[in-house]
């Protein structure tokens, strides 16, 4: 087992006793409530005749079902479950003095992107929320792990989860990321390596000079997927970038009462001789923009290779899983990503739904226009991530070259609102699941990028690299790349 | 089962779920969660997956083995969101036990949570299984919690359980909120060495 990690210790300060059955019970230091996940533990409570035991320990927001135009958010909700789920966790988190960020407190948004925002999420944090990419929070050097209904009535009433530790693999990304190619490469590279179930029994630490390198933002992202390599929970030790990232923001302390909170941070960092139960490294050096092919996460292929035969794969679960994503996407073994249809054009979420994740899409949108029919959505991860944009003006670049400039939630990533597929449709998509029928259509095609690729292939309607737009005399390391015919 | 909270062992008949990386989105589509109960949830169950271009249903093994209280499954089942959603609609529709290759952890954990046990065997006993319950949908397939077995036609095979499931399940210590709100007072202390909790807003 591991030693003296961030895991370790985390996990043995957040520990409260051991269960007979071996698990242990742990307190959760943070948890995140949403509209999906939360009624029905809220209703278990009621049956119990339990309270929330941490209430200020527990913020809630809505994401899932909120509608992203600006008319639709007025209330009721035209659509009818999506307001008795909202009214629901009003009603719940009113009745027990739980913090709501609603439409109107201007802070709204993805769970994952307003916790870190707001400075909620911090270092030696155990984070939990009904939502499976509650890892994000291990950018901070927390443990953030996703827990179904049943935890989350677990977590209302006692302020904890039963847990299994996990083994802890340290996966290392080295080297350093060309123009437009972003965090959002480091984690499909690393998911392209390591599989969908890779991470299995394991939490990940990331580390090594190319997630140093990385902003929060970035280190955000990387996180965020942990779920889609398998992994339950993944995070990155806290350093210098954490916390002047964290300094200033609403929910940290200031002044002395910063740097002793600092202290703690700093404490629960992986030792220098930590033991790990697994350690890997990821070479990420020149490593090319990356986009998914097939309908799950690990068919991923850097935008200069060319889709894979299902015979190149060792495993027989990987040539089976080729084999259907070969027919549910319509392509051959052979052909480049580069060209492949696009009618749709979505940006946000909980993976690159940030500030920066709209500023590299704007750069590449900036002076070019939508290619016509192609239907593109940019919803920022929360309104402070809206304002913030609008203040700075991409809001006007996304407007002028054809987006639909939205409001703050989950979106297109599950469509859950109105933001849904259509028929066969194919999605250029930051998001972080290629699942067949994820965007609400089960014969919609996904095919994940990073942000700056969404915003290429909705100018070209079609699979596109970036970088064409982004730096004129580019170096020109991705071989096999089509110029772009202008 | 013995009783409501101590389950050492489930049967019924079974249904084979073939395929990899089964995912909660295909389980249970994300557009039937818009429910504040998860009263309705058997009828959203792999609500794509089983229905043909007109809406009817197809030849899909759920429709096939109606009144199956075993699922039988391949590797890395129920991967993807946290959504207990989906072993909720396979509860509800009927299903008390699974056994497959791997499971998602999370799912996992949901099941645990609802006192389903999910047994873990290689690729070929599960796919034997599968093959075994097309040819015999009226077979009883046993799942033993406590011996770790299974028990269909006149073969008994072993399967593995979770240590932790096993456990839970067999002592009736899977609803963990009671157990855990019995120690309640120890919460308190491990609260009081953590430095964030007490100085926050």
């Amino acid at each position: 087992m591991s030693e003296g990690t961030l895991y370790d210790k985390v996990w043995e300060k957040h520990k409260v006793t051991e269960l007979p059955n071996g698990q242990d019970q742990l307190f959760v230091g943070l948890h995140l409530v949403h509209e999906v996940t939360s009624p029905q533990a809220f209703a278990m409570l009621e049956e119990r005749d339990l309270d929330v035991a941490f209430p200020d320990r527990t913020y809630a927001t809505t994401d899932h079902i909120a509608p992203t135009e600006a008319e639709k958010r007025e209330r009721p909700l035209t659509d009818g479950e999506a307001e008795e789920m909202l009214s629901a966790l009003e009603r719940n988190t009113a009745d027990n003095g739980i913090t709501f960020f609603g439409f109107e407190s201007g802070k709204q948004g993805i769970t994952h992107v307003v916790a870190p925002e707001l400075g909620l999420s911090q270092p030696g944090m155990t984070v939990a929320c009904g939502d499976s990419h509650t890892a994000t929070h291990g950018a901070f050097g927390s443990i953030g792990v996703g827990i179904g209904t049943s935890q989350i009535r677990d977590v209302l009433a006692t302020g904890c989860i039963a847990a299994d530790k996990q083994n802890v693999r340290r996966i290392d990304v080295e080297g350093s990321l060309g123009e437009g190619v972003y965090a959002k490469d480091i984690i499909l590279k690393i998911i392209q390596e390591l599989g969908v179930d890779g991470g299995v029994g394991h939490v990940y630490e990331y580390g090594g000079s190319a997630i140093e390198a990385l902003d929060m933002e970035g280190r955000l992202a990387v996180c965020n997927m942990s779920i889609e390599g398998g992994a339950r929970a993944g995070y990155i030790n806290p350093d210098e970038t954490t916390y002047e990232y964290l300094r200033g923001r609403e929910y940290v302390p200031e002044g002395d009462a910063f740097e002793e909170r600092k202290a703690y941070w700093e404490s629960i960092a992986s030792d220098e001789d930590a033991d790990y139960d697994d350690v890997v490294t990821i070479d990420a050096d020149g490593i090319d923009p990356l986009v998914t092919w097939g309908i799950n996460p690990g068919q991923v292929i850097e935008i200069g290779e060319t889709i894979p035969a299902p015979e190149s794969f060792d495993a027989r679960t990987d040539r089976e899983a080729a084999e259907k994503a070969l027919e549910h996407m319509e392509i051959e073994p052979g052909q480049s990503m580069l060209g492949y249809d696009v009618d749709v054009a979505f940006l946000g979420t909980c993976t690159n739904g940030r500030v920066s994740d709209f500023e590299e899409a704007a750069k590449v949108l900036e002076g070019n226009t939508v290619e016509e029919g192609v239907r593109a959505l940019a919803v920022p991860g929360s309104e402070t991530v809206r304002e913030e944009c609008e203040r700075r003006g991409l809001d006007q670049t996304f407007i002028e070259a054809g987006f639909q400039w939205r409001r703050a939630g989950c979106s297109m990533c599950l469509a859950m609102n109105d933001d849904a597929l259509e028929g066969d449709e194919v999605c250029a998509s930051s998001s972080n699941r290629n699942f067949v029928g994820r965007q609400g259509s089960k014969d919609g095609r996904t095919v994940l990028m990073s942000p700056a690729m969404v915003a290429a292939a909705a100018v070209e309607g079609e699979v596109a690299d970036a970088r064409e737009y982004l730096d004129d005399d580019r170096s020109g390391t991705a071989g096999g790349v089509e110029e772009v015919a202008d | 089962m013995s009783d409501d909270q101590h389950i050492t062992d489930v049967s019924g008949t079974g249904v084979p779920i073939p395929g990899d990386d089964v995912d909660t989105d295909q389980i249970l589509p994300a557009r039937f969660m818009k429910e504040v109960t998860f009263d309705n949830m058997a009828d959203y169950l792999f609500y794509d997956v089983r229905r043909d271009e007109d809406g009817e249903f197809n030849d899909h093994p759920l429709n096939r083995f109606d009144g199956a209280s075993i699922a039988v499954v391949n590797s890395n089942f129920g991967c993807g969101s946290s959504r207990e959603h989906a072993p909720q609609a396979m509860m509800r529709w009927g299903v008390d036990g699974v056994v497959g290759e791997s499971y998602a952890e999370i799912f996992r954990d949901n099941c645990k949570s609802l006192g389903i046990p999910a047994a873990t065997a290689d690729h070929e006993t599960v796919t034997e299984l599968q093959s075994w319950i097309e040819d015999n949908p009226d077979g009883d397939i046993h799942i033993d919690v406590e011996s770790e077995t299974v028990t269909y036609g006149d073969r008994t095979i072993d399967v593995e359980i979770d240590d932790a499931m096993q456990e839970a399940l067999t002592e009736g210590i899977w609803d963990t909120t009671a157990l855990m709100y019995s120690n309640m007072s120890k919460v308190e202390s491990t609260v009081d060495g953590l430095p964030y909790v007490e100085s926050d807003d």
